[in-house]
């Protein structure tokens, strides 16, 4: 009795805390994580109360429920874990040709970033940044994807 | 503000696992009522195999693993469907290498093990399957790019393998008039073995394939994302 409670008690205790994982974190694979481990814990649960500690063998349908419920688990992982990685990529290139549009109206093409006391006074107004005008310190993501296009 | 919810979401959840707590423990202390498990073992004799497991997987509920295969395969799909597979891992070191060399075998023999195993003792075609697609994950990550897995075509038809081989046995069945996945009492054994180790290669293939994370042939396609970018920093 105590082995069933002790084993299907850090079940849902392990379904808590995927649960509130899941609600709380934002990073999709975070999530994804939480998720298996919430799935985790009502496996858990279902293999604990197969058993009831007596004479009967253990209920061979919650076990068999059990197999059926980590093969879809993992079908399913794997498919958000193509997904994600898919999402990914379509943002990374999505920057990258924000980053190669903004180069490419400036007057000269992309050189390396210069330090201040290297730059070359050019046509354009000083309110006018381009990436070549952004030292490395620069770099922000504020400065690299700014609210409101400038110019 | 958000770590004021998180709390609050924690506190409410906290409330929620004492609850089914409570539940589980007020179940256990009750007396076990009627369960399937004594309906399972009455009749364990004419299913074909003596591990009750296996006979609810492949016996009792057998459209429940015919449908498992058919979520497996649409996850593979689903998969191949977003495009080709990224390319693969350096090559490891002799060590690794060496290591690898062994393991896979041993992972493939301890396989066929555990499908033969499953008809008595706890094992079946998902464990072995399961072990087979863990030699393929080792393969990959050892430099291996295809996985140990064949070419296009025969990959195709070695995932639908397990779905397949089941239900051309179920169909065959209920055309010899026994109903769907109905099977013949002599003969339960032979088919359930012949269903397990189809649907062994065909989960090792699919898991092998989902890891390796795309559409195989056209294969190293996009090298480049990876790669270019750390060549910019």
């Amino acid at each position: 009795m105590s082995a069933q409670f002790l084993y299907g008690g850090a079940g849902i205790l392990l379904f808590a805390l995927g649960l509130w994982s899941l609600l709380v974190h934002e990073a999709l694979l975070r999530k994804l994580i939480a998720i298996n481990i919430a799935g985790g814990g009502v496996f858990h649960v279902f293999i604990a109360i197969a058993y009831r500690g007596d004479t009967a063998p253990p209920d061979p349908v919650p076990h068999a429920l059990v197999l059926t419920g980590i093969v879809v688990a993992v079908s399913a992982t794997a498919l958000v874990l193509a997904l994600h990685r898919r999402l990914e990529q379509a943002e990374e290139s999505a920057a990258d040709a924000e980053g190669r549009s903004e180069s490419a109206s400036a007057s000269s093409a992309a050189p390396p970033p210069r330090t201040p006391t290297e730059r070359t006074p050019t046509e354009r107004t000083p309110t006018e940044l381009t990436p070549a005008d952004l030292t490395p310190a620069d770099l922000t993501p504020e400065t690299l994807h700014p609210e409101t296009p400038h110019g | 503000m958000k770590r004021d919810l998180a709390l609050l979401l924690g506190i409410l959840l906290a409330l929620l696992a004492a609850l089914l707590l409570w539940a589980l423990h007020a179940t256990l202390a009750l007396e076990p009522g009627p369960r399937l498990a004594e309906l399972a073992s009455a009749r364990l004799e004419e299913t074909g195999v003596s591990n009750p497991v296996t006979a609810v997987l492949l016996n009792y509920r057998a459209y429940d693993t015919l449908l498992e295969l058919a979520v497996l395969l649409a996850a593979l799909l689903g998969i191949w469907s977003l495009g080709p597979a990224p390319a693969g891992y350096q090559r490891s070191g002799p060590a690794l290498a060496a290591l690898v060399d062994w393991i896979v075998p041993l992972a493939i023999l301890a396989g066929g093990y555990l499908l033969w195993v499953g008809g008595h003792a706890p094992g079946g075609a998902f464990q072995a399957g399961a072990l087979l697609g863990a030699a393929g994950v080792i393969l990959r990550l050892s430099g291996e790019p295809s996985a140990g897995l064949p070419g296009e075509p025969a990959q195709r038809w070695l995932v639908v393998l397990g779905a397949g081989v089941f239900a051309v046995v179920g169909g065959g069945l209920l055309a010899s008039g026994f109903g769907f996945l109905t099977y013949p009492p002599g003969q339960a054994k032979w088919l359930i073995l012949l269903i397990e180790s189809a649907a062994t290669v065909a989960i090792g293939v699919t898991l092998t394939a989902a890891y390796v994370g795309g559409r195989p042939g056209s294969g190293t396609a996009h090298n480049g994302t990876g790669q270019s970018r750390t060549v910019q920093r």
